[in-house]
């Protein structure tokens, strides 16, 4: 019953996030400063991630598939399809889950119990499109340059795992990036991201519009904004992945 | 004005407000005082149209509030400007962007006459060379008046306040009431403010409402606050061992 409780009033408020936006020239700068709140604020993070995890997986799929008969640039193929088919879009995810998400759902919590949502209510202004609107429009338009972002960097970082690892050749590593190249990947991988993306924001949005009481239950807010959008874009990988694939 | 009819509101089956029917009268300060969990902001946020009643009537003039459609709900509450307990000022404007927030929302003036607005606002509340601060680093009293300026940007018809002095010492409050009173008069607002606050009643209160326990207790004016029989307002009112020295000398 409490779970139906939740389904229900989460789309309560949607239907209310895409109400009518107050004004049009008000919703344009607000998305602007998601972007830089949702969005650009987070390329270090997706940078430093993609980088490392790039080398990683390079590190590792040489070491396992270690075997003369098999042609080194296998190592290249099996970095791209791992970025393009699982790292840059869900895994990228689950982490903007863990940093956005609980940004999202900690500043609505505050704005909830500091009476900011009461204050924009009075004043006749539909609190939830003006706050969650902008949010997953600016997530819905940079998720996917994030994730784009992710496989470029990741597949560097499998470049230098290569040249500075004494891994594979690099030439090898190229041609392998290169090799039976399908474009769809990457259309599945900006597919699921922009999912992931209204995933993110409407559930994190959803615990910190309602949270009640005070800095202990936003705390709690954000920790359960995390844990579901992590449990829900693990769902939607396999639901998108079953129905895209199949 | 404003006028509350028969308002009934519970929480698990517990009676916040029972029947209390009250009306608020233009151009004066009608306070709503009792004592705390009484159930005075239940009521306050019942009027503002922030918490949904049980059962009974709110008017605003000749609207039946409770009872309107979403849009013409959204027309009175433009008409509205409220006070929150911490202000609610956003966190992520600066002074100047706070005042002219709902301008922005409902104004189709030029960003000159709304800036004119709003420094004029902020002049009348006496906040001055602190436009570019944000809330975090203003003062509690200069919160206040910053969200009292914000509140009557649109040049509200109706003022509500949720105890607009708490948390002041006793001078900044009496400074902030004093503020209400005057605004109150000279736009003639038709104010609500919930108070616990016996210096408030005192210094403001054209007509006062006692809550106590969700009903409405009694009604009168200040000066009859200090002369009544009515025994929970008198054990409100003369709390303290000072106050029950001068009631019983």
């Amino acid at each position: 019953m409490k779970l139906l409780a939740h389904i229900g009033t989460y789309f309560l408020l949607m239907k209310r996030t895409f109400g009518q936006p107050q004004r049009h020239s008000i919703l344009y700068r607000q998305i602007m400063r998601e972007i830089e709140k949702v969005g650009i604020n987070s390329f270090g993070i997706v940078v430093i991630i993609s980088l490392f995890v790039g080398a990683v997986i390079t590190i590792q799929v040489n070491f396992n598939i270690e075997n003369p008969l098999l042609p080194t640039y296998l190592v290249g193929l099996t970095v791209r399809d791992s970025l393009l088919l699982e790292f840059s879009s869900t895994m990228m995810a689950l982490i903007l889950a863990g940093k956005v998400g609980s940004s999202i759902a900690s500043e609505l919590g505050m704005m909830r119990i500091t009476e900011q949502i009461d204050a924009l209510e009075v004043m006749g202004i539909n609190s939830a499109s003006f706050l969650i609107l902008p949010k997953m429009i600016a997530s819905v338009i940079f998720f996917p340059i994030l994730c784009l972002l992710s496989i470029i960097v990741g597949l560097f970082g499998g470049y230098f795992a290569c040249a500075l690892g004494d891994i594979i050749p690099p030439s090898d590593y190229i041609e392998g990036i290169q090799y039976a190249f399908q474009p769809y990947y990457v259309s599945y991988a900006l597919t699921k991201i922009i999912f992931y993306a209204l995933i993110i924001t409407s559930v994190s949005a959803y615990f910190g519009y309602h949270v009640k009481g005070g800095a202990v239950e936003v705390g709690r807010a954000s920790t359960k904004a995390v844990v579901q959008s992590s449990i829900l874009i693990l769902m939607a990988n396999l639901i998108l992945t079953r129905t895209i694939f199949s | 004005m404003i006028e509350v009819k028969n308002l009934f509101k519970s929480y698990d089956g517990e009676f916040v407000l029972n029947d209390v029917s009250a009306q608020f009268e233009p151009g004066k300060c009608n306070l709503i005082i009792g004592r705390s969990g009484s159930g005075k902001t239940v009521l306050l946020k019942s009027i503002a149209g922030l918490l949904e009643v049980d059962e009974g009537e709110i008017w605003y003039d000749d609207h039946k509030f409770s009872h309107l459609d979403t849009v013409t709900k959204q027309k009175i509450r433009k008409e509205m400007g409220v006070l929150f307990q911490g202000a609610a000022l956003f966190d992520s404007l600066t002074v100047e962007e706070n005042v002219l927030f709902p301008l922005d929302m409902f104004t189709p003036q030029s960003r000159k006459e709304k800036l004119d607005r709003a420094n004029f606002c902020l002049e009348r509340v006496r906040v001055t060379g602190s436009n570019g601060l944000y809330p975090a680093e203003l003062s509690g009293g200069m919160k206040k008046r910053v969200a009292i300026a914000r509140a009557i940007a649109l040049n509200p018809k109706y003022l509500l306040c949720d105890e607009p002095n708490s948390g002041l010492d006793p001078e900044t409050g009496i400074i902030i009431d004093s503020l209400i009173k005057e605004l109150t008069e000279e736009f003639q607002m038709t104010t609500i403010v919930n108070s616990h606050d016996m210096n408030s009643v005192l210094e403001i209160g054209d007509k006062v409402i006692f809550i106590f326990q969700g009903c409405k207790c009694w009604e009168g004016s200040r000066e009859d606050v200090l002369k009544t029989d009515n025994e929970a307002l008198n054990k409100f009112v003369f709390a303290t061992s000072m106050a029950k020295k001068i009631k019983e000398p």
